[in-house]
Formats: structure tokens, C-alpha cells, sequence
């Protein structure tokens, strides 16, 4: 690490980590119920535990990423982040933000939209963190020596996301306005820019993992983020299927979304041919080892579990049950969890100058994660085929339909507590690592 | 073989085209064919305020409405159609957590006022055209399901 003020990223990993732990509990609370242990419903009822579970999701991973964008753009400008007070100002803010929110959760203070439950008042507050964030960030580039095509695309991923923010704050009296620009915000931002800020993570990672020329890399980089926009942005019209919005749609969505896994497919191809073509003399295996992972499994349940339900005939019958939750999970997880993870994998011996390499439970880790993902993916997966038969085609009622699908939500609970071991083996050792120290700065 | 400016310029290129048809259908979708399909003018207040009352209780964070929100409660979009004006006010005005069949909705204890309003925008909901969701169960009758 050259530069002292790419410290502060551990702050915000840290954040990253205690609230990814609670997102896990509130997964627990929301299986336990669908399996009919409903205990704390006065305390925690459904909908207060499912916009917790959603809102942490996002908030620890918008937190890994600001800590990724502290950590690479000084890196890649080639100088120190422009001021460091004004980093922890918005490292607060973001972390009272997010608790206020969360105990707001529960007692009721948000709005009733699936991922945005944010209430308007808070949503300011997070548009003046969100400009203190892109103002550091962008500062810096400005100012810096360089600007590479890695920092640009993260930066431009980055200065998207927060204006895609905007048009989740406007209120609609019409159902269907206001459905169609939550998917503004919602697909936009993982089907769109988000993915912008993973190539470049991604692309970063690659360049320091593997030794391959840059220039090679950030070629790749522009074709991956086209196919992205190419795809992504006409590809919001499989949300406008069935909503109240015109039959065009179902066409144009159809067509551009079952392009988006394209671009998902280039980030794994390329992850894993820039790993070939490497030398692969970077000590930290672990790190390139989360890098290739999130390549790979955001193609499969980003890419492949995405374009599975995303054409018209299907979704009209999928649309709204467990197959879509089937396909959030490993979405997220394999597109932005892992991605986060990798990252701190690969920062974390920089930044506190511990280079704990070679730990056994770091590979545990990242096996039983990806294990118990992968089992939880595969009990919603059974869960929703069932649900959708049951009560789609055969026309059984909801609740005699979950009742069947109860032994599923059992199998979810023993996948989840493997996923939750790995979790907790990972951040054991994130904190193994310790706070931040100068021994790990490079002589400049 | 393809360089890096080649590159940068399907990018950009390629960028700037979809995001300007996108925001050329979206306006289209919005101003002449929603105001259409939702059937704009039967939204009253009452409607309005139903959607106010929906907004407030996260109803969206247990039962999905056009498909969208949790899996926890059953789908909204027809519950008028299916259920009955009278049995869903009765659900929003209960002291008592609602569960007829074990699982426990939230006791919101609505005034009449207040459960004629969400169900006025139950039934607005209901209405609007939503190319065939949710669809007609094409194997009812077909399979035993006891
Ligand atoms: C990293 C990328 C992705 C993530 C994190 C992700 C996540 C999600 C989530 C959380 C939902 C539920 C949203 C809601 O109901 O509010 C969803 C819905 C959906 N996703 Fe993705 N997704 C990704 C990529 C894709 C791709 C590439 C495709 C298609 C090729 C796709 C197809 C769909 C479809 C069709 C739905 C609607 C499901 C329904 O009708 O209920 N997704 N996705
Ligand atoms: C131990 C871990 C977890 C458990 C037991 C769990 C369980 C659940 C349950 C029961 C739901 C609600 C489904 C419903 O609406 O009825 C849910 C929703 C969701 N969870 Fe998890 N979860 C866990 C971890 C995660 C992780 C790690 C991620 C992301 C990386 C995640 C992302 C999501 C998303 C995006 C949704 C919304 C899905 C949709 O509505 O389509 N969860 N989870
Ligand atoms: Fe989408």
C-alpha cells in the first residue's frame, strides 16, 4: 500500500461486516417464520424483518464498495484522498444512517416499497453522504496524477448508482408510476451500474492478482460494461411485463434481458483468462480465489438463474414467487457479496501490514459460503417450482401451498446455518487482521 | 483485432443509444398508455389515501402486489375478486392478529373509514390491465389435489 489515507477503508469494512452479520439474522427470523415459528411477530413481524434483511443487504454492500473506492482510487490517481476528515464525517453519517433506519424498521417509520423502505426524511440525509462520498472520490481523481480507465469506470459505476437514487424518492399516487421507477432504482442499479462498479473492482483485482498488462484488462473492461448497458437498460422491460405498463414491453424486455447474461459471461471468461494467462506470483491465493469465484457465480445465478425466468411466457407464471427469491439470492451473493469479500481479501494484509496469508480457516470460508449459497439457492429453488405448480397452474390456495412447501424452508434453515459458518469463520479473521497500522506502508 | 479506443467508443456509443430509447419509450409508457390501462379516472381519493394506508403498513413487506413485495402473504392484485369487500375489511379492522390458517397478519385495528379506503385502492388495483397476471390456473380440476 503507497498511500496512508487508503486506510480508512477499514472502517468502512468493518461497517460492512457487523452488518452483513445482522442481515444473516434477519434471514433466520424470516425462514423460522415460514416454517411457522412465528415467536417474535409482536416484536418483529415479517415485514419489518424482510426490509431489515433487504436494507442491510444493500447498505453492507454499498458500504464494501466505499471502502473499495478509498482503497483503489489513491491507488490508481497516484495520490493520497483529499481529506481525510471529511471521509470519517461521511463514515458517520453512513453508519447513523443506517442504524436510524434499521431501528426505525421497527416501529414502523418507512415506506411500504420492496428494497426502498427507506422513509423520504432519511432519504436526504442519504443524498448529502452519498455527495460527500462522490465528492472525496471524485476530488481525488481530479487531482491525481492519473486517471485510469479502472477508476473511471469505477467512478462513473459509483456517481450512477447515486443519481439512479433520485427517482426512487419521487411519490406517485399511481401504483404503476411508482412500481415502474422503483425499477429505476432497483434494476437499474444491479442490472445496470452496479455492474460498472463490479468491472471495476473486478478489473483492479486482476490487474494486481495476476501481473496482466493493464491495457489488456481495462480493453476487456469497455466491452464488458457496453454489453452491460446494451442489454441492461432495454432489459428493465422485463419489470414492465405485468404491471399495469403496455404490451410492448413484453417484447423489448423478452429480447434485451435475455442479452444480459452476455455481459456477466464476459466478466467470468475474462476473469478466468486473465488467470490463466497471469503469473500468478501474488502470495494472496485467497483473494484470487474470491475474484474468480464472484466472476463465476454471478454468471451462473445472475446470468443463467436470471435468464430463466425472465422471458414473458415464463414469467407470467414465476412473476412474484419463491423462484424470484431463488434467483435474488445468488444474484446478490455472487455478483456483490463476493465481490466485497474478494476485496477485503485482498486489502485487509495491506492495510494492517499482517500478511496472514495461509490460514486454514480462510479457505473454510470460502467453501462453506459457497456451499451452503449454493444449497440455499437450490431449497428456494425447490420451493418456488413447487409453489408455482401448486398454486399457479393447479390453482391451490396460498396458504395450503405453504404449508407444503414448509419441508423446503427446513432445508433452507440447515443450508443457511453452513453459509452462516463460513460467514462467521470470514469475519473471525477479518478482525484476527486488527486495526490499520503504518508498517505496511511502502517507502515511496 | 479490436483496441482500446474501439472499445471505449461501443461503450459510450453504445450507451448513450439504449439510454435515449429507453427514456423515449418510458415517456411514452407513461404519459399515453398508463394513464389508460390503471383507468386513471377512477382513482378518488379514497383510492389515493388506500394507497397512502398501503404505503405506511409495508403491506408490501408480507404479500405481493402485480407480483412485487414478499412471499410471506398471499397475492393482493384480485383479493377484491376472490375474498370480498366485507371479509377484507373485517382482516384490516381485526384487534386480533388475522390467521385464519395459523400464519399471523399484523393487527391493524383500521377504522372503518380506513379499511373502506385501502380496500377502494384493493379494488382500483384489481382493475387495472395487466396483460393477463395473474394468470388463470390452466390445470384446475385437471389434478386431485387432496
Ligand atoms: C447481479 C445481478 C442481479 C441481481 C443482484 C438480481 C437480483 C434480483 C432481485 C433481488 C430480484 C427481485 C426484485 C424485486 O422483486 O424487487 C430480481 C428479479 C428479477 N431478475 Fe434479477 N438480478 C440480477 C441479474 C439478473 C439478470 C441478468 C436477469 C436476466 C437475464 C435477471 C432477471 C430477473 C427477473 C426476470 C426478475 C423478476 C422476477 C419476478 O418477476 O418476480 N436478473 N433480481
Ligand atoms: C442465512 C442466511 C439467509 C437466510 C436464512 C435468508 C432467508 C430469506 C428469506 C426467508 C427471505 C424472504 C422471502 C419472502 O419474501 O418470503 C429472503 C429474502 C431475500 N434475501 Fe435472504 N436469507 C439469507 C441470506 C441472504 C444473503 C447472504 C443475501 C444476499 C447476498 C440475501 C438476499 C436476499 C434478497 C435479495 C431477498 C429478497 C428476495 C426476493 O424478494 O425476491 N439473503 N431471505
Ligand atoms: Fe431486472
Amino acid at each position: 500500500m503507497k498511500y496512508k489515507s487508503q486506510q480508512v477503508a477499514y472502517w468502512f469494512f468493518a461497517l460492512s461486516m457487523v452488518l452483513f452479520i445482522l442481515q444473516i439474522t434477519y434471514g433466520f427470523v424470516m425462514a423460522f417464520a415460514h416454517l411457522g415459528y412465528d415467536g417474535l411477530h409482536e416484536l418483529i413481524p415479517f415485514n419489518a424483518a424482510t426490509a431489515t434483511h433487504k436494507n442491510l443487504l444493500v447498505v453492507w454492500i454499498l458500504s464494501g464498495f466505499m471502502g473499495a473506492a478509498y482503497f483503489i482510487i489513491p491507488d490508481e490517481a497516484e495520490r493520497e484522498l483529499i481529506s481525510i476528515p471529511l471521509v470519517k464525517l461521511q463514515f458517520w453519517s453512513l453508519a447513523i444512517v443506517g442504524v436510524v433506519a434499521v431501528i426505525g424498521f421497527h416501529i414502523g417509520w418507512w415506506e411500504g416499497r420492496k428494497f426502498l423502505e427507506i422513509p423520504r426524511p432519511l432519504d436526504y440525509l442519504v443524498v448529502v453522504n452519498v455527495l460527500l462520498f462522490l465528492y472525496v472520490l471524485l476530488m481525488t481523481l481530479y487531482k491525481g496524477k492519473k486517471r485510469t480507465t479502472t477508476a473511471l469506470v469505477l467512478s462513473m459505476g459509483l456517481f450512477f448508482a447515486a443519481l439512479l437514487y433520485l427517482p426512487g424518492m419521487v411519490w406517485f399516487d399511481n401504483q404503476t408510476m411508482d412500481s415502474f421507477f422503483r425499477w429505476w432504482v432497483v434494476h437499474l442499479w444491479v442490472e445496470g451500474v452496479w455492474e460498472l462498479i463490479m468491472g471495476g473492482i473486478l478489473a483492479y483485482l486482476l490487474i494486481k492478482l495476476t501481473g496482466v498488462d493493464r491495457e489488456v484488462i481495462e480493453k476487456w473492461l469497455y466491452v464488458i460494461v457496453g454489453l452491460t448497458f446494451l442489454s441492461g437498460v432495454l432489459g428493465t422491460g422485463h419489470h414492465y411485463y405485468y404491471i399495469g405498463t403496455p404490451k410492448y414491453w413484453l417484447m423489448i424486455g423478452g429480447i434485451f434481458s435475455a442479452l444480459e447474461p452476455l455481459a456477466f459471461l464476459g466478466m467470468a471468461l475474462f476473469a478466468v483468462a486473465m488467470y490463466r494467462k497471469g503469473e500468478k506470483r501474488h502470495p494472496n491465493k485467497m483473494a484470487l480465489t474470491w475474484t474468480l469465484g464472484t466472476a463465476i457465480i454471478s454468471f451462473v445465478g445472475a446470468g443463467l438463474l436470471g435468464v430463466a425466468h425472465t422471458l414473458p411466457s415464463v414469467n407470467m407464471w414465476t412473476h412474484g414467487t419463491f423462484v424470484t427469491a431463488m434467483h435474488g439470492h445468488l444474484a446478490f451473493w455472487g455478483a456483490y457479496g463476493m465481490l466485497v469479500l474478494g476485496m477485503i481479501t485482498y486489502a485487509m494484509p495491506l492495510i494492517t501490514g499482517r500478511k496472514m496469508y495461509t490460514k486454514p480457516g480462510a479457505s473454510y470460508a470460502f467453501w462453506l459460503s459457497n456451499i451452503g449459497m449454493i444449497g440455499m439457492t437450490t431449497a428456494f429453488a425447490a420451493a418456488g417450482v413447487a409453489q408455482v405448480y401448486l398454486e399457479r397452474k393447479v390453482g391451490m390456495d396460498f396458504i395450503d401451498v405453504q404449508q407444503e412447501m414448509e419441508v423446503h424452508f427446513l432445508i433452507l434453515i440447515a443450508a443457511a446455518s453452513l453459509f452462516t459458518l463460513g460467514i462467521i469463520l470470514y469475519i473471525i479473521n477479518f478482525f484476527k487482521y486488527g486495526k490499520p497500522t503504518d508498517e505496511a506502508l511502502e517507502p515511496a | 483485432m479490436l483496441t482500446k479506443n474501439q472499445a471505449r467508443t461501443f461503450f459510450l456509443g453504445g450507451t448513450v443509444l439504449f439510454f435515449f430509447i429507453f427514456l423515449g419509450l418510458s415517456w411514452h409508457t407513461l404519459s399515453q398508455e398508463v394513464p389508460k390501462q390503471t383507468h386513471e379516472e377512477n382513482m378518488t381519493e379514497s383510492v389515493i389515501r388506500g394507497k397512502e394506508l398501503f404505503d405506511k403498513n409495508n403491506c408490501m413487506g408480507c404479500h405481493t402486489i402485480m407480483g412485487e413485495g414478499a412471499y410471506y402473504a398471499p397475492e393482493l392484485t384480485k383479493v377484491i375478486d376472490r375474498k370480498g369487500e366485507e371479509y377484507c375489511k373485517i382482516v384490516l379492522m381485526s384487534k386480533e392478529p388475522w390467521q385464519p390458517r395459523g400464519r399471523k397478519m399484523v393487527a391493524y385495528a383500521m377504522t372503518e373509514k380506513e379499511a373502506e379506503d385501502v380496500v377502494a385502492f384493493l379494488k382500483w388495483v384489481g382493475e387495472i390491465d395487466l396483460n393477463g397476471f395473474p394468470p388463470e390456473p390452466d390445470l384446475k380440476g385437471k389434478v386431485p389435489t387432496e
